[in-house]
């Protein structure tokens, strides 16, 4: 892989017009503050993070089999998921302009931000225009990528996340950890605790009784929605060709931000983008049975603009670049903008369950977020602590495996592994941590057994330079489809090599 | 001239460019458009029955119109007050003993907050995944809130509107009115990752499913 035509003048930070450009982080949301093997050593040393990690993703792995063998063409509608998103991003540019035509024309307002301040800067300054000074949130990975409570917040204006797990989070003051349930890191009994402490009237008899513990965020949270006036939410779909957004949840609160509030302000990604109404035929099959291993979740809305006398009467549409189009730039990485967010890979990943999604720093944590978050904010030198989240994971093509739209994460993470070797940005400050818990982050015999195969399989490559078949553990990904040629060193080998010892 | 989008589009278009495919993308849609039973049929009616229960809807199946009251007077029980959408059929409320308020002019929140329950229509069913799509541009559907504020859902769905598949649904939705599609009741799985019915939207959700009955 060749590097980055955006990168090279991102590095500089001066950016040229036009240029494919990494994202801001204002707020240090897709950057953590030390690299993902010093952190997952942290984090593996934890035995109660680890057991209610298994514990979830034990219970969801197991839904989400049951549910996708249900579906006799399941394989046939992740390749037209793939191509779907494919051919959105062949034409990105083009279906953001009708997009935005349709909804203008529906009485909606379209807003363009090229980085995270300008988006948050938009969003102020719509709140501000509307005198509130609360606004009530459904869960939004793009603002939580923006820092939007923060700049919120800085504006004397309350953010309220009104999704149960990312209620959780918000009152324990914690960073979320998951796509799905951004507090899977916490079980029940830690949530209770949290209730007891951080809300105001809530009942001192409280048990730790799932439906307890649902029923005290509903009374939390009942008077706040009752009398919102402005409510903000990201994006599952938007339909280029009818102007029509989705947002797909269980509770009823994105239901509760979408419907009563005055004013609706939607941040999306400018990848979140369908062609057509016809494409969520394959998407609302793909992303319940990924995600929550459900049929189908219990709520999905669509709106198309405004509609009089009918839910919120001023609606605006931010779209959010914020390294996007970096990512775009490149042929195979762009394949990291498909992904909805369902989490199905990291609940399959053996990385991600042993270390949790802190341990990456970004808020995209897992395997998609391994490939995703060095891309959006490029990797500023060889202390970026980005550049170490190519190497976690086993490699063992779990995620691809799972991925509803096919994102080909093993390869992505190689060659992410390969353009961070041609860009010298070797992570090189944490060393020390690295060695430690890379032997400790997964079962350390399979671990190097799937590093040496890499290396094996460079010389089967041989000068076509793919593999078609490798011993095990590999074998279960090669199974499915080639893989190009790792580099002549797998990280591990280097690290022995430049460091003596193993 | 907005500068912040022309910036984007043109990083955009320069991006697609930088890293189009070799080839034209084609979209292989090979997955299947119809779902296993026909549109209304007795099967297909059977098999939303078994979706909807499982997501734990009650539902009671009737072989006409002319029993959808009873039906729905039993679902509503002793409720004292419930809203319906300015087009609902007056039929389906003739078992009703409470108190009916016709959303037109439309409620407010705080008076649909002291109401017991809501009955609806349904624009379509899918009966492979359990759910039920409200629009609310229809006459006995109404607007978003009437079925979000007040705890108990009342549905009556025909077995004309009842499809198999995902794709025969959204081929017979209009993308331009604000749709809800509802799968049981308000749940999350925000605790161990385990479904808990009840959060936000109505907590009891009863479905009267009318047509189409089996022979038995
Ligand atoms: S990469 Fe694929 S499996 Fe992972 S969250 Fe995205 S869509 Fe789901």
């Amino acid at each position: 892989m060749s590097v980055h035509p955006g990168r090279a003048a991102q590095r500089s930070r001066t950016v040229e017009l036009g240029m494919p450009t990494v994202a801001s982080d204002p707020h240090r949301h897709l950057r953590g503050t030390e690299s993902f093997p010093a952190a997952a050593h942290k984090a593996l040393a934890d035995t109660q993070l680890r057991r209610n990690l298994g514990h979830a993703t034990r219970t969801i792995r197991a839904k989400r089999a049951g549910v996708v063998s249900e579906v006799d063409d399941w394989e046939e509608l992740r390749r037209a998921g793939e191509a779907i998103k494919a051919d959105t991003m062949a034409r990105l540019p083009e279906l953001l302009v009708e997009l935005e035509s349709q909804v203008t024309a529906r009485g909606g307002v379209v807003h363009w931000a090229r980085d995270a301040e300008e988006a948050n800067r938009i969003v102020v300054d719509l709140v501000r225009g509307t005198g509130a000074d609360e606004v009530v949130k459904v869960k939004s990975m793009a603002t939580q990528e923006t820092g939007l409570n923060e700049a919120l917040e800085g504006a004397g204006i309350a953010a309220l996340e009104t999704d149960l797990a990312e209620l959780i989070v918000q009152l324990s003051h914690d960073r979320p950890s998951h796509f799905l349930v951004p507090a899977i890191h916490r079980n029940r009994a830690e949530i209770r605790e949290i209730f007891l402490r951080e809300m105001p009237d809530v009942d001192p008899s409280l048990t730790d009784e799932p439906r307890r513990l649902a029923m005290a965020a509903r009374a939390h949270l009942r008077r706040k929605f009752l009398a919102a006036k402005v409510g903000i939410s990201g994006v599952n779909f938007a339909v280029a060709d009818t102007g029509t957004i989705s947002v797909v949840e269980s509770e009823g609160n994105g239901r509760m931000c979408l419907t009563l509030p005055e004013t609706l302000i939607t941040v999306m990604g400018v990848e979140k983008l369908v062609p057509t109404w016809a494409d969520l035929e394959v998407f609302l099959q793909l992303l319940p049975r990924s995600s929550t291993g459900e049929r189908m979740n219990p709520y999905t809305s669509t709106w198309t603009g405004v509609t009089p006398g009918d839910g919120p009467q001023a609606f605006h549409l931010v779209l959010l670049d914020n390294g996007r189009s970096n990512v775009l730039a490149d042929r195979d990485g762009r394949q990291a903008l498909h992904c909805i967010r369902c989490s199905a890979c990291l609940n399959v990943c053996p990385v991600y369950e042993r270390t949790g999604g802190h341990a990456y720093g970004s808020i995209y944590p897992g395997p998609i977020g391994a490939v995703l978050s060095p891309q959006l904010t490029g990797i500023d030198g060889p202390d970026d602590v980005n550049a170490s989240l190519p190497y976690a994971s086993s490699l063992c093509g779990a995620c691809f495996d799972a991925c509803p739209v096919r994102i080909d994460i093993p390869n992505l993470l190689v060659q992410q592994r390969a353009a961070a070797v041609d860009a010298h940005t070797r992570p090189t400050g944490q060393d020390v941590a690295m060695q430690a818990a890379a032997i400790a982050m997964t079962t350390p015999g399979r671990f190097k057994l799937a590093e040496r195969a890499l290396g094996v399989g460079r010389v089967l490559a041989g000068r076509k330079g793919r593999i078609t078949s490798l011993p095990w553990p590999a074998s279960g990904w090669t199974n499915a489809r080639d893989l190009p040629a790792p580099p002549a060193e797998t990280f591990r080998q280097w690290w022995a090599r430049t460091h003596g010892g193993d | 001239m907005d500068v912040a989008r022309e910036e984007v589009l043109a990083r955009l278009r320069s991006a697609r460019d930088a890293g189009a495919p070799p080839t034209p993308v084609v979209v292989p849609r090979k997955y299947r458009p119809a779902g296993r039973y026909a549109p209304g049929s007795a099967q297909a009616v059977a098999r939303l029955d078994e979706t909807l229960t499982d997501y734990r809807a009650t539902v009671t199946r009737v072989g006409s119109e002319a029993d959808v009251a009873a039906a729905v007077a039993a679902f509503l029980g002793s409720a004292s007050g419930i809203v319906v959408p300015p087009g609902l059929p007056a039929e389906w409320l003739a078992g009703f003993v409470g108190e009916v308020h016709r959303d037109t002019p439309p409620l407010t929140v705080d008076a649909l907050d002291h109401l017991d329950a809501v009955v609806t229509g349904a624009a379509v069913a899918i009966a492979d995944t359990g759910t039920f799509v409200l629009d609310s541009g229809s006459p006995d559907q109404g607007r978003r809130v009437i079925t979000l504020v007040p705890d108990h859902h009342v549905c009556v769905i025909r077995a004309a509107d009842v499809v198999c598949s995902v794709p025969e649904a959204i081929a017979r939705l209009d993308p331009t009115r604000p749709l809800t599609f509802v799968s049981g009741p308000s749940a999350t799985s925000d605790i161990e990752l385990d479904r808990v019915e009840g959060v936000h939207g109505p907590r009891r959700l009863d479905v009267v499913l009318v047509g189409a009955l089996t022979r038995s």
